[in-house]
């Protein structure tokens, strides 16, 4: 029988969970990395014991992760270009080094700040760890302030894809209330040199050679917080999701909107419908219904719970506009929790699982695919991320 | 032998318990034992000072002999109990945030 193991990023550290295919009964490993702030852990495609999770505080900056047991034992990768008197490698593993203009040497490009000043960007941590689809030893980061590095020796070293920061809009992108963050990437497993990524507050963006080129996917976005309201740059885009069989059709979760596009990002248009407000953080995409989308409606940009103190996840069966709440298992009364946007997940068993973290530290489960809901836990710390893999 | 006593996150990182001692060749400063710190535990390399520009964090404190020495320079000769271990270098987290 298949099993799934979920992996919980939360203010306090890291959480293991795994269950057989019926998803009732369940194993919880951690803290991981107690007291540390775990933004994001994700498993290999290829590797499902390869695991790699973004540890990281205020105190002692960036550290990353890496188990090759599905996290049963963790380490720090090393392997940098030096070794210590004793002959151990070096730690770079946490070096994330921006690229300077290879003709001044000077930085690449500066960013808008809150001020409206240009400054220059500054490593903060790392938002989100994408595995490559084919390669357990390369994986991508995305970082606050907001650039893209990939590794491809197990997280051991990273260097930047900068040709995301130096295609000509850096000095339009700003930071959002949480930073300016690279929290999104989505790579294409029908197209290797596809890569679509999301920056708070710059918007989409995506290359087609691997990382080399990229350019702005934002046509369609209305942004009121914006002078233009229709600027290619400046978006607050909070979440994108793409089901693997259909590469072309994105949805995204704006910080107000919800959005589709149906050509790679080129266009989009507001599929928000019938929703009770479309500020939000997640957004997924059924396992095996393209079309069926997930959202967690929260009430305002300046008050981040749910809309009448009841949790409910909306499903749209139509890939967007028309929407139902799914509440059976929810708190319907008195709960104001948010739902982060790397917090929610969804497993590829036969009756899709549809997972979501709190940040009243509850991670709840629905097994039918979004019908009724329990919580595998109720009392973490508050939650940053949650992704599942499913297991042979 | 230099002592040097670690916050506890960074002892969990690093893998051990109680103080570090170091063998730290020529003069003793805040640069020359957080380098002799980082070639003996390479995962503490950018948690204690940046990566690139080698500063301190923000909320991290260097104390020893009763003194902040967080603003000294890198390399001030630490005090003579600290070189001669009656005295350890202490690497503090700051009491902001929680």
């Amino acid at each position: 029988m298949s099993k799934v193991r979920v992996l919980v990023g939360t203010k306090k550290g890291a959480f293991i969970m795994e269950s057989d295919g019926k998803r009732d009964k369940w194993e919880v490993s951690g803290p991981h990395f107690a007291g540390w702030e775990v933004y994001h852990m994700k498993g290999s495609p290829a590797d499902p014991d390869r695991l790699y999770a973004s540890q990281t505080s205020s105190w002692s900056g960036q550290v990353i992760q890496r188990s090759s047991d599905g996290g049963k034992t963790w380490e720090t990768p090393g392997g940098g270009p030096g070794k210590s008197p004793q002959g151990w490698p070096i730690g770079e593993s946490n070096k994330f080094v921006y690229d300077t203009s290879e003709k001044t040497g000077k930085p690449l490009t500066t960013h808008q700040f809150y001020d409206g000043t240009q400054h220059p960007w500054e490593f903060k941590r790392v938002w989100h760890l994408e595995p490559s689809l084919s390669d357990p030893n390369t994986v991508y980061a995305g970082v606050e302030d907001a650039a893209l590095f990939r590794s491809t020796d197990g997280a051991a070293s990273w260097q930047e894809l900068s040709g995301l920061r130096g295609h000509g809009t850096g000095p339009h992108w700003q930071p959002g209330a949480g930073g300016m963050c690279l929290h999104t990437v989505i790579l294409d497993r029908n197209d290797p040199g596809r890569i679509y990524i999301a920056i708070s507050a710059a918007g989409a963006f995506r290359t087609d050679d691997g990382g080399a080129t990229w350019k702005p996917i934002n046509r369609g976005l209305r942004s009121q917080f914006l002078p233009d309201q229709n600027a290619e740059i400046g978006h607050c885009v909070h979440h994108v999701a793409m089901h693997p069989l259909r590469p072309g059709v994105l949805f995204m979760q704006k910080h107000w909107d919800v959005m589709r596009s149906d050509d790679a990002g080129d266009n989009w248009r507001e599929v928000s419908g019938n929703l009770p407000t479309d500020f939000g953080f997640v957004i997924d995409v059924h396992a095996h219904e393209p079309e069926t989308i997930y959202v967690v409606p929260i009430k305002s940009d300046g008050e981040h719970y749910p809309p009448e103190g009841k949790l409910r996840v909306y499903r749209s069966r139509t890939g967007g506009n028309e929407w139902e709440a799914l509440t059976n298992g929810l708190p319907q009364q008195n709960c104001y929790v948010n739902v982060l946007r790397d917090a929610m997940a969804i497993d590829s068993l036969d009756s899709c699982g549809v997972y979501f973290g709190t940040t009243g530290g509850q991670v709840y489960l629905s097994p039918d695919a979004g019908d009724s809901w329990a919580p595998i836990v109720r009392d973490l710390p508050a939650v940053l991320s949650v992704e599942v893999q499913t297991l042979p | 032998m230099i002592r040097v006593i670690l916050p506890p996150h960074l002892r969990t990182l690093a893998k051990i318990s109680g103080e570090v001692t170091l063998e730290v060749g020529g003069r003793a400063t805040q640069r020359s034992v957080l380098d002799a710190l980082e070639a003996q535990y390479p995962m503490l390399c950018g948690t204690i000072r940046d990566h690139v520009t080698q500063q301190r964090r923000p909320f991290l404190r260097f104390f020893a002999c009763e003194e902040d020495l967080s603003h000294e320079s890198p390399d001030a000769a630490l005090p003579e109990a600290v070189v001669r271990g009656s005295e350890p270098f202490l690497i503090i987290g700051a009491i902001a945030g929680g």
